[in-house]
């Protein structure tokens, strides 16, 4: 038994494999934005005194970690159709990520929400800085300098995660390789290709990030601290 | 649309569970003893072998667990071997679960204060004495915590190996399903069954994170 490899015979089919690519990326984008916004809200919610609401951001954080990204997504695709609502499996994929991820997101910036020293918020109040304020340049903007790392290799992960959405046929990178595998029958090198790219995939969105984290955060620029 | 769920049902899914339940434990075992090893060969004195096994860690933190598992089936049978879905996951599993202990493992190794490695320099002992006796007695204690948490990520995982044909939770769920078609009921009792399995590992973990934290603030230097 010798293993036999053809890559050309699976290559040709770079156009679609650059698709997939292109689709998985939009998928990322999407729900890393909208990941975190509702998870920065989750996280505000939870630090919140009414009971209630905090209750219900952390039975939101705990329900998901907690449970499978495949399972969420079926969740969703079947509960909205059961609902009558009919969706692009784009859009169910983009919005199963996006509750998926805020649940993350929502931990790590409780995290960076706990690491602000409490002198600091006494201090703005002392200089009568507006409660909104406050919660922008006091709590907010140096809790995401403080987790810039955490929050970026979380979404590295969503975007490597969103190729379960290949399950509910979303047509993102793993499942354009399903389907030049099952059309090719050379199975072993499609998704030796596939990982190739997603590996390049995540090193381009880390490469990203940390452009992007130059750019937002000056001063951690100028201490030198490493992103 | 045959008939609702009943008890035969019920005990398919538990059987599913228990598979899930099983093919984590391989996964932790096996993706436990590489791990160690991957951990032990980032901190190498040898060049080579530090590159070698960050390399390993990065490809595979840089690949989708599902892909893994996709390269696991088919790359198995690709090289002649016939192997079942179990098999295959186990493997899988075990490359993916590696890679991650193995990082978790290596910070925790590291962050063993400095003076203890000095001091066991200073007694000298051999770098196995050192690690067996001085480093790795403290570094079980700090990476205690991580790990646990990491199981949660290992059972949430073992679901993706129901693409590759193997009845574990979420697979026997897309069987009953298949006969059902009551697809949000049954989706929502596997998850509630996850959440059963995962939120006890979950709270474990942080309790012994916070207990963690109690003790390093004692040992903390003034």
């Amino acid at each position: 038994m010798s293993l036999q490899l053809d890559f050309p015979a699976v290559l040709e089919r770079w156009p679609s494999f650059l698709a997939g690519a292109v689709l998985t990326l939009e998928l990322a984008a999407f729900a890393t934005v909208l990941g975190a916004l509702l998870g920065t809200l989750a996280a505000v919610g939870r630090g919140t005194h009414n009971a209630l609401i905090s209750g219900a951001c952390k039975a939101y954080v705990e329900t998901i970690r907690n449970t499978p990204l495949l399972v969420q997504i079926f969740l969703v695709y079947f509960g909205l159709a059961s609902l009558g609502l009919k969706f692009s499996a784009f859009a169910v994929a983009v919005a199963a990520l996006t509750i998926n991820v805020g649940a993350y997101t929502a931990e790590i910036m409780r995290a960076g929400f706990e690491a602000i020293p409490r002198g600091q918020i006494e201090a703005a109040e002392g200089l009568a800085l507006s409660r909104l304020q406050i919660y922008w340049h006091i709590i907010l903007l140096p809790a995401v300098e403080k987790v810039y790392p955490a929050l970026t290799s979380q979404f590295v992960l969503l975007m490597l995660a969103s190729s379960v959405c290949s399950q509910i046929s979303a047509e993102e990178l793993t499942a354009v390789a399903n389907y030049i595998q099952s059309d090719t029958y050379r199975a072993f090198e499609t998704y030796i290709i596939v990982a190739v790219l997603y590996v390049i995939l995540s090193l381009v969105m880390r490469a990203g990030f940390w452009g992007l984290g130059l750019v937002l955060f000056p001063r951690r620029r100028r201490l030198g601290t490493p992103l | 649309m045959g008939g609702h769920l009943n008890v035969n049902h019920l005990m398919f899914l538990g059987q599913g569970a228990l598979w899930t339940i099983g093919l984590s434990v391989i996964a932790l075992i096996g993706g436990g003893i590489v791990g160690f090893v991957i951990a032990l060969a980032r901190i190498s004195p040898l060049k080579s072998v530090r590159l070698a096994s960050a390399v390993y860690v990065q490809l595979v933190q840089g690949t989708p667990l599902l892909v893994i598992l996709f390269l696991g089936y088919f790359g198995l049978a690709a090289i002649g071997l016939k192997v079942s879905p179990l098999v295959a996951a186990s493997a899988s599993l075990t490359l993916y679960v590696a890679a991650y202990l193995g990082e978790i493992w290596r910070g925790c190794i590291q962050s063993v204060p400095k003076p203890q490695w000095e001091a066991a320099e200073g007694l000298a002992l051999t770098r196995t004495q050192r690690m067996i006796k001085v480093i790795l007695p403290q570094a079980i204690r700090i990476a205690t915590p991580p790990t646990v948490g990491f199981m949660v990520q290992i059972i949430k995982n073992t679901s993706l190996a129901s693409v590759v044909g193997f009845v574990e939770l979420m697979r026997s769920g897309q069987i009953v399903n298949n006969s059902l078609f009551e697809p949000f009921a049954i989706y929502a009792i596997i998850a509630v069954t996850y959440f059963a399995m995962c939120y006890p590992l979950s709270l474990f973990s942080q309790r012994l994170e916070r207990r963690m934290g109690r003790g390093r603030s004692n040992l903390a230097p003034a």
